[in-house]
């Protein structure tokens, strides 16, 4: 394939990088996320994690069915900070104390 | 996989690669460091990635001004990008404690040297932060030299440049039990088979307390969950770490331009749950929405959790066991040990190459909870 093709459309990670860090040892969808951040965008991963967990099957010679996708975490889509904010749900006047937790 | 070393590092996050790295440029390269999962996978990997260096305690403000030395010249020695920025720390006061103890804080912390000072509500948009909404902030410390950085990076830099030195790094190997003879740590036992050691350095987080109990020490760590979110990219707008310890927030915008931030629930049960809730993604768009109300319009695309390893004076456990000779603790970070993770890393190499650290940490060894009271620095959040 191609080495600039794109695999991770909302993050911009080709082909070519992908391949790279495997080389490099990285085996993993997780790690290649963190690495790379395909999957980290608006979509989370719903287009690039199937196309990375083959790139992986294919250079290390694992089943595509054996190579696990990253953890899928909340929200299931983006969503505005204004639609989730509870009106008056912060009042920094009844405040008290410092806190050791932030 | 070697069954024999020098020296095994039991956890693959920023503390355990790092310490991994000072002991081969020190010169003892004949370690394996061994993760049960990925590099960066447990705590380290899902935390905050603030560097701060206002504590109210002496050593603590000591420790991350070394830290943050370390840090500032980390990418040049470890050749890799790990988007270090000094975009400061801004502390928002909001009750009568607060500015009391800001006040405290401020002193000790000038008379240590570092560049801190307290702003009023106006300063802070004025000359920080435009965008903050300043509605009950009585004043504010801040600290421009405070910093960040990627977290996932930063742990692989250390990673890479020990490897290159001569460091082992085995993945997906967790450790099963820690082997002694006689009061002496004589290896690790592991999902892959037996390596030797004579020197053993226990840096696994929450984990590390089933870990040691394998050698029958017992570590003073409770695990709680905390939770982060992260918001679309945003242009650069604002460059600070923003927080509160009495209102409950910490925030910053990371370099690919995302708002990262958090609280933690000081009802939340003690546990290895990792998961994420509504409530969490609910009440932190609440006091982002109210902090900067700019953001209500921006998009959350993601929220995770992860465990603080809490110990009950809130400081990490540094140092060689007793009763176990070789058998070394650093965990228990409570919160910070990403910030303070360089010179933590070069203190518990010195101890365990056996050497004199360039900083006391006998302060910080776990036979302090069994030696009387402890006290709790009040700047943890």
């Amino acid at each position: 394939m191609n080495r600039d093709v794109i695999i991770c459309r909302c993050e911009d990670v080709t082909y070519g990088e992908i391949v790279d860090v495997i080389d490099e040892g990285l085996t993993t969808t997780e790690e290649i996320k963190r690495v790379l951040r395909c999957g980290m965008g608006p979509c989370q991963g719903r287009t690039c994690s199937r196309l990375i967990a083959r790139i992986i099957a294919e250079k290390t010679g694992a089943k595509v069915a054996d190579v696990p996708y990253p953890t899928v975490r909340p929200p299931s889509r983006p969503v505005e900070i204004g639609t989730l904010a509870e009106p008056g749900a912060v009042n920094v006047r009844t405040l008290t104390g410092t806190s050791d937790e932030e | 996989m070697r069954n024999r070393a020098q020296c095994v590092i039991i956890g693959g996050g920023v503390v355990g690669t790092a310490i991994a790295y000072y002991l081969a440029k020190g010169g003892m390269t004949d370690c394996v460091l061994v993760e049960a999962g990925y590099l960066s996978s447990g705590a380290t990997g899902r935390c905050g990635g603030g560097i701060r260096q206002q504590w109210s305690t002496e050593a603590n403000t000591r420790l991350a001004i070394e830290s943050v030395r370390e840090f500032s010249t980390l990418e040049d020695e470890l050749g890799a990008d790990i988007e270090f920025l000094q975009g400061g720390y801004l502390v928002l006061a909001y009750t009568d404690e607060d500015v009391a103890q800001f006040e405290k804080n401020v002193g000790l912390q000038q008379a240590l040297g570092l560049d801190v000072s307290i702003l009023t509500p106006d300063e802070i948009t004025e000359r920080v932060v435009p965008q903050l909404n300043t509605d009950g902030v009585r004043m504010a410390t801040y600290c421009p030299s405070d910093a960040s950085a990627n977290p996932f990076l930063t742990t692989m830099a250390y990673a890479d440049a020990a490897h290159r030195l001569g460091v082992e790094i085995e993945l997906f190997t967790p450790v099963t039990r820690v082997l002694t003879e006689h009061g002496k740590v004589t290896g690790v036992e592991t999902s892959r088979g037996t390596i030797s050691a004579p020197l053993v350095v226990n840096v696994a987080g929450s984990h590390s307390v089933p870990i040691a109990a394998t050698a029958g020490v017992d570590l003073p760590i409770t695990p709680y969950r905390r939770q982060i979110l992260v918001t679309e990219p945003l242009e650069r707008f604002f460059h600070p770490m923003i927080i509160s310890f009495s209102l409950g927030v910490y925030f910053r915008q990371v370099r690919h331009g995302s708002v990262i931030g958090g609280f933690g629930d000081p009802d939340e049960p003690a546990g290895f749950n990792q998961t994420s809730s509504l409530e969490f993604l609910t009440t932190m768009s609440s006091k982002l929405a109210f902090l900067m109300p700019r953001l209500r319009s921006v998009k959350i695309v993601r929220q995770w959790g992860g465990l603080y390893d809490l110990t009950p004076d809130a400081q990490p456990i540094l140092g060689e066991t007793d009763g176990v000779e070789g058998f070394f603790q650093a965990s228990g970070f409570s919160g910070h040990g990403f910030m303070i993770a360089p010179k933590v890393a070069i203190l518990v190499a010195q101890v365990v190459a056996g050497q004199k650290p360039d900083l006391d940490i006998s302060r910080l060894n776990v036979r302090r909870f069994t030696e009387g009271p402890v006290t709790t620095d009040r700047s943890v959040v």
